[in-house]
């Protein structure tokens, strides 16, 4: 919302300076955007005559101008403006000045030869408007000499801010009304005389949708003459932004933004038959004066004649039943219409307008004769005419609402001391009336403010007027001791994973939770993925199933700008649907590891790429981080359609439970993300860890180091290749269970020496003594079930 | 005894630990000429024995020690030359480990989690993917709200089962709602979580982070929200001199409803967070928007308005991140470009803690 000063003035009687009206502005909660003086920029320009134009030598289109700013030293300037001449009094800018409309700087110069002492200056060149056909005219009287900025006078301008529930406000009026409650100025009363009507009127006007429009009043004015509007209005109109149209068009805008109330001028000869406010037919259409075609339904609210659609209504006229030069006799509308009929309608047009943007928030319902008033008033008073009597079709809902409001509430509420006397001036002030019923009391709510609809509103009212700088900050209670845990076991999960995935050498990603449809799919796995209905654009419309779409795609854009190694997590969220239909989110994290795990080096030779086993470790250290039982997992196939299925597998807690999927991507998958070289992922599945159980007693269990020495036991199975060495250790690990505290593979021998399809895979067993240490015979009675147990895998041991 | 002294010359002159051996051997081995001396001892008269007996004593001592010494030195030689040999060139570079990092936004929750921890707020969270009722309706905003039009939101053509629409919450204020029906009264809580609009530009991206407050209690009002943003503000930016500006606004779900800005000045054409904004180079600038929730809003929640009342609040988490760590640019918060995450990421143990400081410095 953007108005002069000037303007504010005829409603507010002020002596106030623009930067205070701006910071009583913001402290009211009418938020200040920005304050214009356009005239700032005009001081280095001079009112000056041209006292001789001859015609430059070198340039047909030129002339070379004698100017006079009246210091009797007149400046040679060249000029190519048609209506340079003899006599003309015009801005003249000097060197130094800055032309606002785009930057330059002028200088003195040579032109085609010629120098040149400035610039007489176009309105456009000046930002004041778009002539640009020839330099400004001033009259002849116009002081020489004088800064432009000083002829015209400051104006400053006003760019405002305006919340959703302050429709008064979007009329200078109505701001105007806010500071003088705040002690800027006195509000002026609104004065406009009512046009007595000469004669019926012409037209019917009936309203056959009274919930969408309640009231549709009209009447017609005839004979007007209608043209360019006075410069007055054109200034005022400027200053909120809008360009000057026409005298009707102009008036209908300035009570609009004057007054916040919205109303419509119809070329009265446009018209056939009665001025309906109606339902639209589906599939209606009316072309608007924007210029584009709607097509309406059932839902909408029209202004309709025998012809046809005329007006959305309350949102956008119609191009045809417009006023223009020609126009002579013209109806007025002036209704209210349902606000949330316009907000529908406009939502389902997607078409804005200041109109919308007013009856959307509730204009006032009781300013409709007023509006209509002034709306006569100016036409009669600019283009003449004679109008005729006022048609009420329906009536406008009263607007009158009591709020039962207790003065203690500033405090308890808005936690500041006012009395009540201070309450109800800010109150009155604000059009509020106040009657004391005891304790209570009963504030009549004006019916300019549909948003104040309870005891709260009535607190920020005189808060916002009082200032909430004057609120004093309060310490929240403190309960006793020291700050208690506040983290969830999943929070506390959720910081510990990251933080171990930074340690190890990862760098922590947030990527868009939205894909492309196509990689969604690919990671969906057969389950739903949502999908926007409005997606800002085709690679931000699938919701992830799995993080790892977003880390490839990142791993991408770094291998692309040269990085030669990528590792790279993400701890997020992958969106799944409940079977009600409700979101199921779950806590994920990912791991993407790509190029080189080793570059090259003196030490180790050439570069290394990563591998599966990387992608392991990550997920094992994990898991392990994540409070996972990883020494019960299991490793197992199937770790999906995206991975390379011989150097992939799944982390699983029993055969269904799968806490983690790890290995080498799947070449098309590598493909598809268009990444060269092998790439290793890991993905948890952080929601399916089971929680621990609230352990009673202490943290650790009881833990003494065995006074005896442990001896290690290497064993060496002959097993057939497609035994998972995995299996044979978790067999030979279970053999003793008390005996056999560790078990790790350390060799996977295949070649000469091993049969053709079987591999040997050497072992070293860990033994702990408890009470006394081994002896031979119960040495060999452990090697024994080490070695029925590795048999039960397929594994022999090697002789 | 002229052999001593050729056998300890011999000793001195041997360079090798198999000379000084054979030395030995011929000196002190069975058929060695001191053994020898030590034989003639026993057919010795004990006179002859008594001035004998010391100095062949004497003699093999001598030997032995000289033996001993030269053993040693030579050892030390040995070792000496074999350490010199040994060098390796410490100027080569050692195994490197990769260094990873916490992204700005998980940092600067964790900050906000300690410091919001300290004044009794837990960490609650909901549904990205939310319905119109939870994200709207619950929040005072009918459908015909224009500030529903104002929220740019995106929405799936899908329905829940209670035929709501679904779609991605614009804001964390769902939240509210949710922990007011599952936890009731006294709440104090925040929930940081991400957030979704449909808008994009050098300064708005479709998804970005927010941080939501709320408490809920019996005479909570307005100078409370004001402390408890002061007083979390100071202790996020660790400064004394951050000066708040409250302004009156407009939020459904408030009333009334307060926008807080916070006073900058602009240094190194950066805008540094700290005093009032009414200086030179200064300036204000909305972080928060705020009040005391709406009693429609606490009776959507299960509560009774007439016996709760509180405030809630809300700002952007990127925003505060980048107003703290000085980054400029919000479209690379989301890029995964290691370079910007090695520079403004932050290492494993730079866990925020009250004793040790909730912010990382330089």
């Amino acid at each position: 919302m953007k108005f002069s000063l000037s303007w504010l003035k005829t409603f507010l009687d002020t002596k106030a300076d623009a930067a205070t009206i701006a910071r009583t502005l913001t402290a009211l909660g009418l938020e200040i955007e920005g304050v214009e003086d356009a005239s700032a920029a005009l001081t280095r320009f001079r009112v000056a005559r041209v006292l001789t134009a001859d015609k430059h030598p070198q340039a047909d289109k030129l002339q070379v101008l004698s100017v006079d700013l009246g210091d009797g030293n007149p400046l040679q300037v060249v000029c190519g403006a048609p209506n340079a001449r003899a006599g003309l009094v015009g801005v003249l800018g000097l060197p130094g000045a800055v032309v606002p409309a785009n930057g330059m700087e002028l200088r003195k110069s040579a032109i085609r030869g010629v120098e040149s002492n400035g610039m007489m200056c176009s309105t456009r060149e000046l930002g004041l408007g778009e002539e640009h056909d020839g330099i400004i005219e001033l009259p002849a009287d116009a002081p020489l000499g004088t800064s432009f900025a000083d002829y015209l006078g400051s104006d400053p301008v006003f760019d405002v801010s305006i919340t959703p529930n302050r429709p008064d406000c979007m009329g200078v009026y109505g701001i105007a009304r806010d500071l003088a409650a705040a002690g800027i100025g006195t509000l002026q009363p609104i004065e406009v005389a009512h046009v007595p009507g000469a004669y019926p009127c012409p037209v019917e006007i009936r309203t056959d949708d009274p919930e969408g429009c309640p009231a549709f009043h009209g009447r017609v004015i005839r004979g007007v003459k209608n043209g360019p509007s006075p410069q007055w209005l054109q200034d005022a109109l400027k200053s909120a932004g809008q360009r000057p149209i026409s005298a009707l068009v102009d008036i209908t805008n300035y009570v609009m933004l004057g007054y916040g109330r919205p109303a419509h001028a119809y070329d009265l000869a446009k018209l056939t038959g009665a001025v309906v406010a109606r339902r639209a037919v589906d599939g209606e259409g009316v072309t608007a004066l924007n210029g584009k075609h709607y097509i309406l339904d059932h839902e909408m609210t029209v202004i309709a004649d025998d012809a046809g659609v005329h007006d959305v209504a309350g949102i956008m006229g119609g191009e045809h039943s417009g006023c223009s030069e020609t126009t002579t006799d013209v109806l007025l509308e002036v209704a209210y219409f349902n606000p949330q009929r316009i907000a529908r309608t406009g939502q389902a047009l997607a078409l804005t307008s200041d109109a919308r943007g007013r009856f959307e928030r509730g204009v006032d319902p009781a300013f409709l004769d007023t509006g209509l008033d002034l709306l006569t008033d100016l036409i009669v008073k600019i283009c003449g005419g004679e109008a005729s009597e006022v048609v009420r079709a329906g009536a406008a809902p009263s607007g009158q609402k009591t709020v039962a409001y207790d003065p203690a509430l500033a405090g308890q509420l808005g936690g500041v001391t006012m009395s009540a006397s201070e309450q109800q001036r800010i109150l009155a002030a604000l059009g509020f009336g106040v009657v004391e019923t005891g304790e209570h009391w009963a504030v009549s709510v004006p019916t300019w403010r549909p948003d104040v609809d309870g005891a709260p509103d009535i607190v920020e009212e005189v808060i916002r007027v009082h200032g909430l700088d004057a609120v004093p900050s309060t310490p929240l209670p403190r309960a006793d001791g020291v700050a208690k845990p506040t983290a969830t076991p999943v929070q506390a999960l959720e910081r510990r994973v990251r933080r171990a995935a930074a340690a190890r050498g990862l760098h922590e990603a947030v990527t868009w939770s939205f894909l492309p449809e196509a990689e969604a799919t690919a990671f969906a796995d057969g389950q739903f993925a949502w999908t926007l209905a409005n997606p800002i654009s085709e690679d931000l419309k699938a919701m992830r199933p799995s993080l790892l779409p977003g880390l490839l795609g990142a791993a991408k854009r770094n291998l692309d700008r040269g990085a030669s190694s990528v590792r790279l997590f993400e701890i997020g969220r992958r969106y799944l649907r409940a079977e009600n239909g409700s979101s199921d989110e779950k806590l994920s994290l990912a791991v993407v590891l790509a190029g080189e795990r080793t570059q090259r080096g003196w030490a180790t030779g050439k570069a290394v790429a990563f591998d599966a086993f990387d992608a392991k470790a990550e997920a094992l250290a994990l898991l392990a981080e994540a409070g996972a039982p990883v020494e019960n997992l299991q490793v197992m196939g199937e770790a999906g359609a995206q991975f390379h299925p011989g150097q992939s597998a799944t982390l699983r807690l029993g055969p269904k439970q799968v806490l983690a999927r790890f290995g080498m991507l799947h070449p098309a998958t590598a493909k598809a993300f268009d990444l060269d070289g092998p790439v290793a992922a890991v993905e948890l599945f952080l929601d399916r860890i089971p929680a621990k159980k609230a352990a009673s007693g202490f943290a650790r269990t009881h833990f003494a180091p065995p006074a005896l020495q442990a001896v290690t036991r290497d064993f060496a199975f002959l097993a057939p290749l497609g035994v998972p060495a995995g299996d044979l250790l978790r067999a030979v690990k279970g053999a003793d269970k008390q005996a056999i505290v560790a078990a790790r593979v350390f060799d996977d021998f295949r070649g000469a020496g091993v049969p053709e399809g079987h591999k040997s895979i050497a072992i070293e067993v860990t033994l702990q003594p408890v009470d006394k240490s081994f002896d031979e015979a119960a040495l060999k009675a452990i090697a024994d079930k080490v070695v029925a147990a590795a048999a039960k895998q397929g594994g022999v041991l090697r002789g | 005894m002229e052999q001593l002294e050729q056998t300890l010359a011999a000793i001195a002159a041997a360079d090798t630990a198999d000379a000084v051996e054979a030395i030995r051997v011929s000196a002190l081995g069975k058929q060695g000429w001191v053994s020898a001396l030590l034989k003639t001892l026993g057919a010795m008269s004990p006179e002859q024995r008594q001035s004998e007996g010391p100095k062949i004593h004497a003699a093999r001592e001598a030997v032995t020690a000289a033996l001993g010494e030269r053993k040693g030195a030579l050892e030390s030689a040995a070792l000496e030359a074999r350490l010199a040999a040994e060098t390796v060139d410490l100027s080569l570079p050692a195994p490197e480990t990769p260094r990873g990092s916490v992204h700005p936004v998980s940092q600067v929750m964790d900050e906000l989690a300690e410091i919001f921890a300290d004044m009794g707020f837990a960490v609650a969270s909901g549904p990205e993917i939310e319905d119109d009722w939870h994200n709207f309706t619950a929040l005072n905003m009918p459908e015909t709200h224009p500030a529903r039009a104002m929220h740019d939101t995106f929405y799936f053509p899908d329905k829940d089962a209670e035929g709501r629409s679904m779609l991605l919450r614009t804001h964390t204020s769902p939240v509210q709602i949710r922990t007011m029906l599952a936890q009731g009264a006294p709440l104090r809580i925040i929930a940081p979580g991400r957030v979704y609009r449909s808008d994009s530009d050098a300064t708005h991206t479709p998804m970005f982070h927010q941080i939501e407050g709320l408490v809920i209690d019996k005479g909570i009002h307005l100078g409370h929200l004001k402390w408890t943003l002061e007083t979390f503000l100071k202790a996020f930016f660790e400064r004394d001199d951050i000066v708040l500006r409250l302004r009156p606004s407009y939020f459904p779900f408030t009333e009334p409803s307060v926008e807080v800005d916070v006073g900058y000045t602009v240094i190194n054409g950066k805008r540094v967070v700290g005093g009032g904004g009414d200086v030179e180079n200064g300036g204000w600038m909305e972080v928060l928007g705020s009040g005391m929730v709406n009693r429609k809003v606490i009776e959507f929640g299960g509560l009774d308005p007439d016996e709760w009342q509180g405030f809630a609040f809300g700002t952007g988490v990127d925003r505060l991140a980048m107003l703290k760590y000085g980054m400029d640019d919000l479209r690379a918060f989301f890029d995964g470009d290691a370079r910007w995450l090695g520079h403004y990421g932050f290492g494993a143990l730079d866990v925020p803690t009250l004793s040790g400081g909730v912010g990382v410095r330089p």
